[in-house]
C-alpha cells in the first residue's frame, strides 16, 4: 500500500515535471505557427485555429536568416573541431603521465572558470581590431575555441583515464611510436567521448551571445545570437517573428543534446570526480 | 559502456601482441638504465609539445586579456573619447561604489544567486532521486526534460519574456482561467514580481544541470551500501541523510561551486528579459557591467566592475572550499 502511494506520487511529480519543462517549448513553437493576428487576439487560443509559416517566411525575407544560421554552423563546427585537435594531446598528456607543473596546469585551468569573460572582452576587442579580425567569423573561432579548451581538456582526460594505459603500452610494444598509438589505437576506442566533446562545444559555441555581439556588426557575419539581439532591438513586439526565429536557433541544440546527452554527463561527471 | 569497449578492446590486443611482448622484454634488460634515461627526456619533450598549443592559446586569449583589462580599470577609458586616455587611479571604483544602481546590483546578486540555486538544487535533486531506480521509458523522459541545459540563456530569457507577458502573456492567461488572479500582473514591470520572474526563469533553466549531476552521482553508489542500511532497519529519510547524501558529497561540492560562478557570471538571461529593469531592480553585478559596456562604452568602470566580480568570485571559492574542507571535491 505504501509502496502504491509511493510509485503515484512519483508518477505525479514525473508528469507535473514534464509539463513544466516542456510547455515553454510547446509555447513558443505555437505561437510562431500562429498567424499575426492570433498571436495578438484574446482570449488565447492555446491550440491555434489555423497553423502558417508566414512568421518563418518573413524572417527569410526581412533578414539574411539562412546567411546567420550557416555562419553559426560554420562557426561552431569550425572551433569545435580546433578544441578537439588541440584538447586530445593536452588531455591524453594530462591523463597519463605525473609530471613537474602537472598540478599548475590544473590549476590554471580551473582558474579559467572564474574569470569572468566580460572582464576580457575590452582587450580582446582591441586584440581582435589589431589583428583586423573584428567583423570576421575568424574572430570567433578563435575565441569559442579558446574558450572552450579549459572545459574540453579536463572532459577527454576523464575519457583517457577510463582507457588502460596497457592498451597504448601493448601497441608500443608491438613498435608503434606513442603518437601512432594514440592516434590508431586509443582514439578509436575514445569516439564516443570525441563526440561528447564536440557536441559540448558546439552547443557552447552555437549558443555564445556576448562575444559575437562585440566582434561582429556587419550582416555578411552575423551570427544567430547577434542576429536575435539586433531582432529584439528592432522588432521588439513582433513576437511571431521573434518566436520563428527563437525556435529556428533552438532546435539544432536540442536535436544534438538529446543524441549526446549520455556521453556529455559520462564526461562531465569523470571530469568532476577522478582526482 | 565505455570502459567496457576500452577493456575489450585491450584484452584482444594483448592476445594478438603477445609473442613479440615478451621478446622486447629480453632485449630491454642490457641498455635498461641508457634506455630509460633518454626514454625520460624524449617523454618531457613530448608532454611538453602536446601542451604547448593550450598553454600558449590560454595565456594569450585568457590571461592575457584579464590581466590587461586591470589597467583599464584604473584608466578614464571611455568610447566617447579614446584619444586622451588617462591614468586615474581609484577614481572608477570610488564612482562604482557610490553608484546606487551598482550597490542595488550587488544585492540583487546575492539574491538572484541564492534562491535560484537553492530552488535548482531541491528540484534537481528531487528529480534525480525520482530518475534513480530504472523504469521504462526513462530514457526518453531524460532526453525530453534535460534540454533545457542545451538553451542559452538569452533565448530562455525571450521565451520566458513572452510567457510572463502582462498583456498576452500565457501564464497571465493560465492564473486568470484557474481563478487565482482576478487581474493581469506585470510580472516584468511590477517591483514586487520582476525578481521573482527571472530567478523563476533561471530556476527552470538550471534544474536539467544539478538532475543530471546528481543522477549520475546517485547511480554510482554501490547496491551494499543500501544493504547495510537495509539491514539496520534504517527508514527512507535516513538512508538520505547517512547514506546517499554523504556518498555524493563529492559531487554536490563541486556542482555548486561551479553552478554558483556561472549563476554569478551570467548577465544573458536577464539582459533579454528585463535588461535589469525596472528601474534596476533585477539587474545584478554582470548585467550593470554589460550595460555599461554595451550601452554607454564606459569601458574604464566597466573593468572596474569585472575586478570587483573577480574579487567576489575568488574570496567565494576559498571561502567554499575551506568551508566544504576541499580535499572532498574533484579536482575540477
Amino acid at each position: 500500500m505504501q509502496k502504491k502511494l509511493l510509485v503515484s506520487a512519483k508518477v505525479v511529480y514525473l508528469a507535473l515535471h514534464a509539463v513544466v519543462m516542456l510547455f515553454p517549448l510547446y509555447w513558443i513553437i505555437i505561437t510562431s505557427l500562429k498567424p499575426q493576428k492570433q498571436i495578438f487576439s484574446s482570449p488565447i487560443h492555446y491550440w491555434p485555429e489555423t497553423l502558417t509559416f508566414d512568421n518563418y517566411k518573413k524572417l527569410f525575407e526581412f533578414s539574411n536568416f539562412g546567411v546567420y544560421i550557416f555562419n553559426s554552423l560554420l562557426v561552431s563546427i569550425a572551433a569545435a573541431a580546433c578544441v578537439i585537435a588541440i584538447s586530445i594531446l593536452s588531455g591524453y598528456v594530462l591523463a597519463r603521465f605525473k609530471f613537474k607543473g602537472h598540478k599548475h596546469i590544473m590549476f590554471g585551468f580551473f582558474l579559467t572558470q572564474m574569470l569572468p569573460g566580460i572582464g576580457a572582452l575590452i582587450v580582446l576587442y582591441k586584440m581582435m581590431s589589431s589583428m583586423h579580425l573584428t567583423n570576421h567569423l575568424a574572430s570567433l573561432v578563435l575565441i569559442y575555441t579558446v574558450g572552450s579548451i579549459p572545459f574540453s581538456t579536463i572532459m577527454l582526460r576523464g575519457f583517457f583515464q577510463r582507457i588502460p594505459s596497457s592498451l597504448e603500452a601493448a601497441a608500443m610494444i608491438d613498435g608503434c611510436s606513442r603518437i601512432t598509438a594514440l592516434f590508431r589505437v586509443i582514439i578509436p576506442v575514445m569516439l564516443p567521448g570525441i563526440a561528447a566533446t564536440f557536441i559540448f562545444a558546439f552547443v557552447n559555441n552555437w549558443n555564445e551571445l556576448i562575444m559575437a555581439v562585440m566582434f561582429i556588426d556587419s550582416e555578411a557575419s552575423k551570427t544567430l545570437p547577434v542576429a536575435m539581439n539586433s531582432f529584439v532591438m528592432k522588432f521588439d513586439i513582433d513576437w511571431g517573428a521573434m518566436s520563428a526565429g527563437t525556435v529556428l536557433s533552438v532546435i539544432p541544440t536540442i536535436i544534438v543534446f538529446a543524441i549526446a546527452q549520455r556521453f556529455i554527463v559520462e564526461g562531465l561527471t569523470q571530469g568532476a570526480e577522478k582526482g | 559502456m565505455l570502459v567496457v569497449m576500452g577493456g575489450s578492446a585491450a584484452h584482444h590486443f594483448f592476445n594478438k601482441g603477445g609473442l613479440k611482448f615478451m621478446e622486447t622484454n629480453v632485449k630491454a634488460g642490457s641498455t635498461e638504465n641508457k634506455a630509460k634515461k633518454s626514454r625520460f627526456s624524449s617523454q618531457l619533450w613530448f608532454i611538453w609539445l602536446c601542451l604547448l598549443p593550450v598553454i600558449v592559446l590560454v595565456l594569450t586569449f585568457t590571461y592575457y586579456p584579464v590581466v590587461r583589462g586591470i589597467t583599464l580599470a584604473f584608466q578614464d577609458y571611455n568610447l566617447m573619447h579614446v584619444k586622451n586616455v588617462k591614468f586615474i587611479g581609484f577614481d572608477n571604483f570610488k564612482t562604482i561604489f557610490h553608484d546606487n544602481q551598482f550597490i542595488l546590483a550587488l544585492k540583487n546578486s546575492l539574491k538572484w544567486v541564492f534562491y535560484s540555486l537553492i530552488a535548482q538544487f531541491i528540484l534537481g535533486f528531487i528529480l534525480a532521486l525520482v530518475l534513480n531506480k530504472p523504469f521504462k521509458g526513462r530514457g526518453i523522459y531524460q532526453g525530453l526534460v534535460f534540454y533545457s541545459w542545451a538553451l542559452s540563456g538569452f533565448l530562455i530569457g525571450l521565451i520566458f519574456k513572452w510567457l510572463y507577458n502582462s498583456q498576452i502573456g500565457v501564464i497571465n492567461d493560465l492564473l486568470l482561467r484557474a481563478g487565482i488572479i482576478k487581474t493581469r500582473i506585470g510580472f516584468l514591470s511590477d517591483p514586487h514580481w520582476a525578481m521573482f520572474s527571472v530567478i523563476s526563469a533561471n530556476v527552470w533553466y538550471g534544474i536539467a544541470f544539478f538532475a543530471i549531476m546528481l543522477l549520475a552521482a546517485l547511480q554510482s553508489i554501490p547496491g551494499e551500501l543500501f544493504e547495510a542500511a537495509d539491514i539496520d532497519g534504517a527508514g527512507w529519510l535516513r538512508k538520505l541523510f547517512n547514506v546517499i547524501i554523504p556518498y555524493i558529497m563529492p559531487t554536490i561540492i563541486t556542482t555548486t561551486l561551479l553552478r554558483v560562478i556561472w549563476i554569478f557570471s551570467d548577465p544573458t538571461l536577464i539582459y533579454s528579459m528585463t535588461n535589469g529593469g525596472p528601474a534596476g531592480l533585477t539587474n545584478i553585478v554582470s548585467s550593470f557591467m554589460l550595460s555599461k559596456v554595451f550601452g554607454n562604452g564606459e569601458y574604464g568602470l566597466g573593468s572596474a566592475v569585472g575586478i570587483v566580480m573577480m574579487i567576489m568570485l575568488m574570496l567565494y571559492t576559498i571561502f567554499y572550499l575551506f568551508a566544504t574542507k576541499s580535499e572532498k571535491a574533484g579536482d575540477f
